[in-house]
């Protein structure tokens, strides 16, 4: 097919549908619902064989998916913010069913007060459930990654379900070119769906049932080496992805400008390409920083910021979300990860972008200025509006 | 059929399905108090059958019910709602 000029959203159901999901399920909540509009188009058209299931919340909308991908069939839904919220409990059943459920969610602040823009709260809180989590740059990583996603869900070493996240109004309503993938080419390189691990009809089974304190913890573990495996797996895949479409997005934390840098910022999303920008400025004045984009959060890429750290003097996280008593979930897990690394860069954390405010490169550039005088807290909180006299920072 | 015998992580399905019904799983070890059908009172009404939450009561073939004891909670529904009072609650040595 031929470049598309295409929002993150359309981006998402090209992805599912070049997919050949089978059953989708679906609530509307802005930014998401026209993931699933153009998705009831392609079946309504006929050009998507698939079985759209009208439910009255998310909650049901990831149980029919669940249900359905316990048979078998492979499945895919989208939401954000208060509807993710709302699946809190499902996203548990999909990782511990091990059901390779595939959804797409556009990241929005979570109320209150209500907010309808960008902000990574929704998602972050759900790092704990057994979900596989991508963070989506531009449309076209959304739209290879979801593709990815499949395979990775369905892997006999992974078996767990995917989220591949795009900030709202950045991606989900901002038109890009995208490459789109033939048919052929994404037939040749996500295979049908084996069906180990599933629910067979006509035999009688049981899935998720009663498990006493003498082998839950035996499943917990299982969930948690498939998460492990899905690294390497993941590496495999996207390497595949490359020798098919000519495209990959760098792994879990692909990197810019990093070699010699004395600070590397870590970012999530859309302010990745804005934060490239500057750092190309900034090294034109002879500034020497990088940029890391954290593409993964779960697994988290711990040996790729090992790595990273042994390069550079200073780590500065930026987060688009917080976690109140402690700091910033980007942050805390970056430090966590260098906590064992051989070389200890000084980590700086810089919330940012909460509830849509635009990080601009006026921001990424206070942020640098901060990160190399390697001054103030542990954590700031970059361009908050406070009376004058009382400290912007901190 | 048997149920499987799990003792290691390795034994265990990769997701958790089984293959075998629920019955094999015994859940009444935490019982306190058990219920003790009184036949000579019974009117073979089944209200404790229909009220039983835990599908733990079956009939005999004279038509009495049975309490199944590898399930019975020992909750003493079936004894709140028996109208002739024929389930007594004995508690467990």
């Amino acid at each position: 097919m031929p470049e598309l000029v295409i929002s993150g959203n359309y981006a998402q159901s090209y992805a599912a549908k070049l997919a050949r999901i089978q059953v989708a399920s679906a609530y509307p909540i802005t930014p998401q619902t026209a993931i699933v509009e153009k998705l009831a188009e392609f079946v309504a058209s006929g050009e998507l064989n698939a079985q759209f299931i009208k439910v009255e919340s998310e909650h049901s909308a990831l149980q029919a998916c669940i249900s359905a991908a316990a048979l078998g069939a492979r499945t895919y839904t989208a939401t954000s913010s208060q509807g993710l919220l709302l699946m809190h409990e499902l996203l548990h059943w999909a990782a511990g069913a091990r059901t390779p459920v595939v959804m797409g969610v556009v990241n929005r602040a979570v109320a209150p007060p209500w907010s309808i823009w960008t902000d990574h709260t929704d998602t972050i809180a759900q790092r704990d459930t057994g979900w596989i989590q991508f963070y989506g740059e531009s449309n076209q990583e959304v739209l290879d990654t979801t593709i990815m996603a499949f395979r990775l869900a369905e892997h006999p070493q992974v078996r767990l379900p995917v989220m591949v996240t795009e900030d709202a109004f950045y991606l989900s309503h901002t038109v890009e070119p995208v490459d789109i993938p033939t048919q052929a080419q994404v037939d040749s390189f996500l295979p049908k769906r084996d069906l180990a691990d599933t629910l067979q009809i006509g035999t009688a089974m049981r899935m998720g049932s009663f498990t006493g304190p003498d082998l839950y913890m035996e499943f917990r573990h299982k969930v948690a080496k498939a998460m492990e495996r899905a690294a390497p797996v993941f590496a495999e895949i996207e390497e595949d992805y490359r020798a098919i479409t000519g495209r990959d997005h760098g792994g879990p934390l692909p990197t810019y400008r990093v070699d010699d840098a004395d600070a590397v910022l870590v970012t999530m999303g859309t302010a990745t390409t804005t934060a490239k920008g500057v750092v190309d400025e900034l090294r034109a004045q002879g500034k020497r920083v990088g940029l890391a984009k954290l593409r993964m959060f779960r697994p988290f890429p711990q040996e790729e910021l090992r790595r990273l750290a042994t390069s550079t003097d200073r780590i500065g996280v930026l987060d688009r979300s917080f976690t109140f008593g402690a700091a910033g979930p980007a942050y805390t897990e970056v430090a966590g990860a260098l906590y064992d690394a051989s070389h200890k860069p000084q980590v700086r954390d810089f919330v940012a972008g909460l509830g849509g405010r635009d990080i601009t490169p006026a921001t990424i550039e206070e942020v640098f200025s901060h990160l190399l005088r390697g001054e103030g807290s542990e954590v700031t909180w970059v361009g908050l509006k406070r009376r004058e006299g009382v400290a912007t920072h901190g | 059929m048997n149920p499987p015998t799990y003792q290691t992580e390795e034994d265990l399905p990769e997701a958790p399905i089984a293959i075998v019904s629920s019955e094999t799983i015994h859940t009444a070890s935490w019982r306190t108090f058990r219920p003790v059908i009184h036949n000579e009172k019974c009117t073979k009404c089944n209200v404790c059958w229909k009220f039983c939450p835990d599908a733990a009561i079956a009939f005999d073939a004279q038509g009495y019910p049975v309490i199944r004891l590898d399930y019975c909670k020992g909750c003493q529904i079936c004894a709140e709602e028996c109208k002739p009072k024929a389930i007594e609650m004995v508690k467990e040595e």
